[in-house]
C-alpha cells in the first residue's frame, strides 16, 4: 500500500526564536530550520511499515519555499521514496495547505495519511484534521501507536486523561504524538542516496487550486515578563495567600 | 449573531473546560449556546443550562455521537453551524481534534487556542510553544476558534438555559471505537496536573522527594524536578521540568529548592501561579515567583503538609 | 564510503580547501571527490568569530564573491582604539599611535557563521559533499601508519554505552587525503599533532577564550561600520586579553573580550570580566537600551608562526586554527585560515592529478606527505604574514600589555615587522596556573540582568543543546583529580574558566565533587587546554550536539 506523509520546514526546535523589534512577525534570518519533529515522527512510522512489508511506497510532501527541498531530501534520507513539493509560499495557512494536500491526495491515492499532529512554529494543529475532511476520510489523531490491518488501522491516541483506541477504514489520516517512535538518524549513506531519489515540484496553479486568505497576521509580540510577587513570612501566611488570594487551592 | 460553544463532556459530567470557554465566549457579546453532543447525555445538558450567561442548550443525544467520533460530530457541527457567527470549543484533545475538521466542512480558517478576545474578529494566541504571542485577525464570517482553557476564568453556574432537543443524526461508517483506557494514578501525569510541586538539587538527595510527595498527596498535586535533580541523580528524567524537559503550565507550580536557571524557567513560566521555596534569597525563581518563601525546605515542607 | 579527498570541519579553511580543490578540478576537467564532515547541525552552527573579514584570501577564492550574493555588506568605516583605565574612564589611542595590523579600511564587519553557510552554498552548487551533524570522531590509518581517513561516531549510545533505538554505528570515511579543519584545538588535530610529533620544531601553542555577544541597539546609537578594540579594565595588569565592539548591519553590534589563557590566578573568570566589562560607560552607553540576542564562547589559537605546527603528515594536512594559522597581530584568522585551505587544496590536487596519470599500471604513487604544501605555504603571502607579526603574542606575554603594546607599535609601525630577532614563549598555558592561596582573590559583581548576565541565560541564547542520554563528551582521564588537586590546589578553576556553566563543584553528602553538565557545553575547548592538570579531554559528542549559533 502506499503512504503519504507531510513534511514542514520549521525553525529547529533548539533555536530560541526572537520577535523582530518591529513586531510584524518572528525573525528567521539565518536561523535553524528543520523538519518539524511531529512530522519526523510521522515519515519514521512510514519507514516502519515499509519495513515490516506493509507499506510498499512512501511519498512525502511539502508545502512551502523551494527551501523546502532540503526537508523533503531528509524525509528521503530517512527512508521516503520520491518527494513532492508544492511551492507556495503565499497563504500558508492550515486551510489552504490542506486543500493543496487535498489534491496531491486526489492525485496519489495513497491508502493511509501520516502526519504530524502539529507544527512547532504556528502550533495550530488543524492541518491534519482539515484534510480529513476535505478528502472525507476518517481521522485518527495524536497516535502513540499504530497497526495496520488489510483494510482498517486501529490507533491508539493520547487524549486527555488517558488514551483512546480507534478503528479506521482505509484510506485514512493519522496524526502523530510525541510518544509514537523515536525517529531513526539518517546515516550518510543514505543521505548521498536521497540527492538521487525523485522530488517532483508543482505549484498550486499545476494543482487548480487558487487559494485566498482566511486570516490575517496582524502582530506579533513577546509574551509579557513574570515580574516578582510578594514575599511571605510563614507558612501559614503562604497558605492562606494560596486559599483566599490566589485561590489555587 | 450568535455563538455556539461545544460542550466539553463524558455523557455524565460537563467538564470545567466548557465553563472557562463558555467566559472567554462571552467576551464577544453574543447571545451563547451550548451544543451538547452524546449519548444518554441528558445529565449534561441539565449542567449545561447551568452556566452562567447561556441562552439556549441544544442537546444531539444519539448512540451515532456516543464516543463524540471527529467524523460524524463534525457534520452535526458544520450543519448547525448556518445559525451561528462562531464555533467554540475548548482546546482538549476532544476541541482540538473536531473543531478544524468543522472549519474545513465550512471552508473557514480555525483559531486555534486563543488566549485573549480583542475585538469581534481579533484573538491573541500564543505560537512556538508561547514564546510569542500572534494577533490574528479572522477573514471568514464565520469564526471557528478553539480556547486554551487556562487563560479564561470559568463562568458561573447560577443559569438557567433552556433545553432544545437537536435530532439530526449523523451516522459514522469510517471510524470505530475500540477501547479506552483513563488513567487512574494517584497523582496526575505532570502535564495534565492543576497542580504541581517540584525540588530541585535543595533537595539533597533522592529520598527527600518524599517530602514533596506528602505535600502532593494533599494537594493532589503531580511532583517535578529541575535538571539539576535528575543530573544529581535524585530522580528519573521524567521528572524534569524545563527546557528539555517537561513544558507544563499548571494553575500552581510549588519550585522548592530550585535556583531557578532560565532553563527551567523555560518550562514553567507559563503557570498560574508560581510559589518559590528558597533558602538563598538571591535565587533567580524568586523574579518570577508570585510569592516567595525565604526559608530551609525541611523544616517548610513538613509545616505545609500539616496545615494543608 | 571512499572519496578522493575527506575533509573535517566546515569552517573557513575547511570550506575553502573543499571549493577550490573541487572548482580547480572542474576546470581541469578531473572528477575528484571531496567530502565536507560538519559536527554542527549545520554549516554555521559552531562557527564564533568577531569578525572583521580581511578580503585577500576570498578575492582569490572567488573573485565575483559581490555578485555571487556573499554576506560582506558592512565595510569598515572607522578604527578606534581605547585603554580602559578603570570602570569609568577610557583613553582614546590617536589613530597614529595604532599598530598597523589593527587597521581596517577595506574590510567588512561579518557573521562568519553566515559568511560559512554562504561558501558551503557555493561548494555545494559545484559538487562538494557537505554532512552537517556528523561527527569526526577517530582517525583512520592504515598499515603503515598512513592517515587514510577518519572515523565518524556512533550515535544513539545511552548515558551507560548501551544501545538505544535510534543506534546507528559510526562510518569510515576513506579518503586519498584527509584534510584536518576542525578549528582551535581539533580533538583529532591534537591526536595527529602528538603522533606525528608535528610540533617538534615549533613553540608550544597559545590560545584565548573569546567570548562574544550579539545585541541589537537604539538605532540613534548604530554607526554602521564602526569597529572598536582595546584592553584595559577590568584585567589586571597580570591578564592579557582586548575587547572589540563592531557595528554589523540591522541595527546590530557584536561585543567581546578575548582574556589569554596563559592568565596565572586561578580566581579569574573570563565570563564575569566580560559581564563586567560591558558596565564601562564605552560599552554601557551603547547597550544599555538595546536587548542582548545570542551568546557564545571559542578558544583561539593564537600563537602565530613560532607555535605552528609542521601541517603535512602521511595522508594529510592540518589546516587554518586546527593547526594555528591566525594572525594575533590583526586579530584575524579567517584569511588566513582559508589560504592555509587553498594552498592545501592546489597541492593535494597536484598530488592525485600526478597520481592519476602516472599510477595507471595500477601502482599507488600517491605521496604520503605533501612535502610540496609546506614549500607553498613558505613561498606564500600568508607565511611572509605571519612571520611579520610572529613577535605580537610573544611581546604581550613578555613584556605584559603596555611595554608589550609599545614594542608591537614600534616593530609593527617602523619596522613592520622585519626586525630580525623572534621572541620566543615556551610555557604552555596550562602550566601557567599559580596555586589559588597565591592569587588574590577576585570578586565580580551580580549581574544586573540589563547589561550583565549570568552563565545559564547566557547558554540559553546560544540554542546549546546535546541529547540528553548519551555518555558524557567531556573526560576525566583520572576522576580523583578535580578534587584532589584542582580543587585543593587551585580551587578547581574550570568552574571559573568554562564560560557555559559545565563544570560545578557540588557539595554531596560524601564531600565535594565535580559535576559535569555536558549538556550546557560550546565547544569552546577551553577545559581541554587550561585545566591545570590536563585531565580534561574534550571529544565530541553525537552529531549535531553542541551551539546552534544564528548570525555569530
Amino acid at each position: 500500500m502506499k503512504v503519504l506523509v507531510t513534511v514542514k520546514r520549521v525553525i529547529d526546535y533548539n533555536v530560541k526564536i526572537r520577535v523582530k523589534p518591529d513586531g510584524s512577525d518572528v525573525d528567521l534570518t539565518n536561523v535553524k530550520m528543520a523538519v518539524n519533529p511531529f512530522c519526523e515522527i510521522a515519515v519514521e512510522e512510514a519507514v516502519r511499515l515499509k519495513e515490516k512489508g506493509i507499506a510498499s511506497e512512501i511519498v512525502v510532501v511539502s508545502v512551502g519555499g523551494s527551501e523546502a527541498q532540503e526537508q523533503l531530501r531528509t524525509a528521503l534520507a530517512l527512508g521516503a521514496d520520491r518527494a513532492i513539493l508544492v511551492e507556495s509560499t503565499a497563504n500558508t495557512e492550515s486551510l489552504n495547505v490542506a486543500k493543496l494536500l487535498a489534491k496531491v491526495v486526489e492525485q496519489e491515492q495513497p491508502s493511509l495519511v501520516i502526519m504530524g499532529k502539529q507544527a512547532i512554529d504556528s502550533d495550530n494543529n488543524q492541518t491534519g484534521q482539515m484534510l480529513a475532511a476535505l478528502c472525507d476520510m476518517p481521522q485518527a489523531t495524536f497516535a502513540s501507536e499504530v497497526s495496520v490491518a488489510d483494510n482498517s488501522v486501529t490507533v491508539t491516541r493520547e487524549i486527555d486523561g488517558g488514551l483512546q483506541t480507534l478503528s479506521l477504514q482505509l484510506p485514512a489520516i493519522v496524526t502523530t504524538d510525541l510518544r509514537l517512535n523515536e525517529p531513526r538518524y539518517a546515516s550518510l549513506p543514505n543521505i548521498m542516496k536521497a540527492k538521487c531519489k525523485p522530488l517532483a515540484t508543482v505549484t498550486p496553479d499545476d494543482l487548480g487550486v487558487t487559494l485566498s486568505a482566511h486570516t490575517q497576521l496582524l502582530g506579533v509580540n513577546p509574551p509579557p515578563q513574570r515580574s516578582a510577587g510578594v514575599k511571605v513570612k510563614s507558612v501559614a501566611e503562604l497558605v492562606d495567600k494560596l486559599k483566599n488570594e490566589a485561590k489555587v487551592i | 449573531m450568535a455563538i455556539l460553544v461545544i460542550a466539553e463532556h463524558d455523557n455524565q459530567q460537563l467538564k470545567p473546560a466548557t465553563l472557562n470557554t463558555v467566559n472567554a465566549a462571552s467576551q464577544l457579546n453574543q447571545p451563547i449556546s451550548i451544543l451538547v453532543i452524546g449519548s444518554d447525555c441528558q445529565a449534561v445538558a441539565e449542567q449545561a443550562s447551568a452556566v452562567s450567561g447561556v441562552d439556549t442548550v441544544l442537546v444531539a443525544d444519539n448512540a451515532a455521537y456516543q464516543h463524540q467520533l471527529a467524523e460524524n460530530t463534525a457534520k452535526l457541527i458544520a450543519e448547525l453551524a448556518s445559525d451561528f457567527d462562531y464555533v467554540i470549543a475548548a482546546g482538549t484533545t476532544t476541541g482540538k481534534n473536531t473543531l478544524p475538521r468543522v472549519a474545513a466542512l465550512l471552508d473557514v480558517a480555525q483559531i486555534s487556542d486563543i488566549v485573549a478576545v480583542k475585538s469581534a474578529d481579533t484573538f491573541v494566541r500564543p505560537i512556538y510553544a508561547g514564546n510569542a504571542l500572534a494577533t490574528i485577525q479572522s477573514l471568514d464570517s464565520k469564526k471557528v476558534i478553539t480556547v486554551r482553557t487556562s487563560a479564561f476564568d470559568a463562568a458561573g453556574t447560577d443559569g438557567s438555559a433552556t433545553i432544545t432537543p437537536c435530532g439530526l443524526v449523523h451516522a459514522n461508517a469510517q471510524s470505530e471505537f475500540v477501547s479506552e483506557e483513563l488513567a487512574v494514578s494517584e497523582r496526575p501525569e505532570l502535564t495534565a496536573a492543576s497542580v504541581i510541586i517540584s525540588g530541585g538539587r535543595g533537595m539533597g538527595n533522592g529520598e527527600n522527594f518524599s517530602l514533596l510527595e506528602k505535600v502532593a498527596d494533599k494537594l493532589g498535586a503531580a511532583v517535578g524536578a529541575s535538571r539539576a535533580a535528575v543530573d544529581a541523580g535524585f530522580v528519573p528524567n521524567d521528572m524534569q521540568v524545563g527546557q528539555t524537559g517537561k513544558i507544563v503550565a499548571p494553575d500552581l507550580y510549588i519550585a522548592v529548592g530550585i535556583s531557578g536557571a532560565i532553563q527551567h524557567q523555560a518550562g514553567m513560566k507559563d503557570s498560574k501561579v508560581i510559589v518559590a521555596i528558597n533558602k538563598d534569597e538571591e535565587a533567580p525563581i524568586f523574579q518570577i515567583a508570585d510569592y516567595g518563601l525565604v526559608a530551609d525546605l525541611f523544616e517548610v515542607l513538613p509545616e505545609l503538609e500539616s496545615l494543608l | 564510503m571512499e572519496f578522493d579527498v575527506v575533509i573535517v570541519g566546515a569552517g573557513p579553511a575547511g570550506l575553502s580547501a573543499a571549493y577550490h580543490l573541487k572548482k580547480l578540478a572542474n576546470d581541469k576537467q578531473q572528477d575528484i571527490s571531496v567530502c565536507v564532515l560538519e559536527k554542527g547541525s549545520e554549516v554555521g552552527a559552531h562557527i564564533l568569530s568577531g569578525a572583521i573579514l580581511e578580503t585577500t584570501a576570498l578575492d582569490e577564492l572567488i573573485p565575483d564573491w559581490q555578485e555571487k550574493g556573499a554576506p560582506l555588506t558592512t565595510p569598515v568605516t572607522e578604527d578606534a582604539l581605547y585603554l580602559l583605565k578603570d570602570q569609568q574612564r577610557a583613553t582614546k589611542v590617536p589613530g597614529w599611535a595604532i599598530p598597523a595590523p589593527m587597521h581596517n579600511n577595506g574590510n567588512y564587519i561579518v557573521s562568519l557563521g553566515n559568511v560559512c553557510r554562504w561558501l558551503a552554498t557555493q561548494a555545494e552548487a559545484i559538487g562538494v559533499e557537505i554532512f552537517p551533524g556528523f561527527a569526526a570522531a577517530e582517525i583512520a590509518y592504515d598499515d603503515n601508519g598512513r592517515v587514510k581517513g577518519v572515523y565518524t561516531g556512533d550515535m544513539g549510545i545511552s548515558k551507560d554505552g548501551e544501545q538505544k533505538d535510534s543506534y546507528m554505528p559510526g562510518m569510515a570515511l576513506y579518503g586519498k587525503y584527509t584534510l584536518f579543519a576542525e578549528g582551535c584545538r581539533g580533538h583529532l588535530g591534537k591526536q595527529l599533532i602528538s603522533q606525528f610529533k608535528l610540533d617538534e620544531n615549533s613553540d608550544p601553542q597559545h590560545y584565548g577564550i573569546g567570548i562574544k555577544e550579539l545585541w541589537e541597539i537604539d538605532p540613534a546609537l548604530h554607526k554602521s561600520g564602526l569597529v572598536v578594540h582595546g584592553s584595559g579594565w577590568p584585567l589586571d595588569n597580570d591578564t592579557t586579553g582586548g575587547f572589540f565592539l563592531y557595528h554589523a548591519d540591522n541595527n546590530q553590534v557584536v561585543v567581546g573580550l578575548i582574556v589569554d589563557l596563559n592568565y596565572s590566578n586561578p580566581h579569574i573568570s573570563p565570563f564575569d570580566e566580560f559581564q563586567q566589562m560591558k558596565h564601562h560607560p564605552l560599552f554601557a552607553d551603547v547597550l544599555s537600551t538595546g536587548k542582548r540576542l545570542s551568546y557564545g564562547a571559542r578558544a583561539i589559537a593564537k600563537g602565530g608562526l613560532n607555535a605552528l605546527p609542521d601541517m603535512a603528515f602521511p595522508g594529510g594536512l592540518l589546516i587554518g586554527c586546527d593547526a594555528g594559522t591566525l594572525n594575533f597581530a590583526k586579530i584575524k584568522g579567517t584569511h588566513t585560515a582559508m589560504k592555509s585551505g587553498m594552498i592545501a587544496a592546489e597541492n593535494v590536487l597536484n598530488a592525485l592529478i600526478q597520481d592519476g596519470q602516472s599510477g595507471q599500471d595500477g601502482q599507488d604513487n600517491l605521496p604520503d606527505t605533501l612535502t610540496g604544501f609546506t614549500d607553498a605555504f613558505r613561498d606564500s603571502w600568508l607565511h611572509k604574514e605571519l612571520h611579520a607579526s610572529r613577535n605580537f603574542g610573544p611581546a604581550m606575554h613578555k613584556f605584559g600589555p603596555i611595554m608589550g603594546g609599545a614594542y608591537n607599535w614600534i616593530e609593527q609601525n617602523l619596522f613592520k615587522g622585519r626586525l630580525p630577532w623572534t621572541l620566543h614563549d615556551t610555557k604552555p598555558d596550562y602550566a601557567q596556573m599559580k596555586p589559588a592561596s597565591e592569587c588574590p582573590e577576585k570578586h565580580y559583581p551580580k549581574p544586573d540582568g540589563k547589561l550583565s548576565f549570568d552563565k545559564l541565560s547566557s547558554v540559553y541564547l546560544s540554542n546549546t543543546n546535546h541529547e540528553e542520554d548519551q555518555p558524557s563528551h567531556l573526560r576525566l582521564l583520572d576522576p580523583a583529580i578535580p578534587v584532589k588537586v584542582n580543587l585543593a590546589k587551585y580551587n578547581e578553576p574550570a568552574q571559573r574558566y568554562c564560560p557555559a556553566g559545565v563544570y560545578e563543584i557540588v557539595e554531596a553528602e560524601s564531600g565535594p565533587q565535580l559535576q559535569i553538565n555536558a549538556q550546557n557545553c560550546v565547544h569552546c575547548k577551553t577545559c581541554d587546554i587550561k585545566d591545570p592538570s590536563q585531565n580534561i579531554c574534550w571529544v565530541p559528542p553525537e552529531g549535531t550536539g553542541g551551539p546552534n549559533y544564528p548570525n555569530m
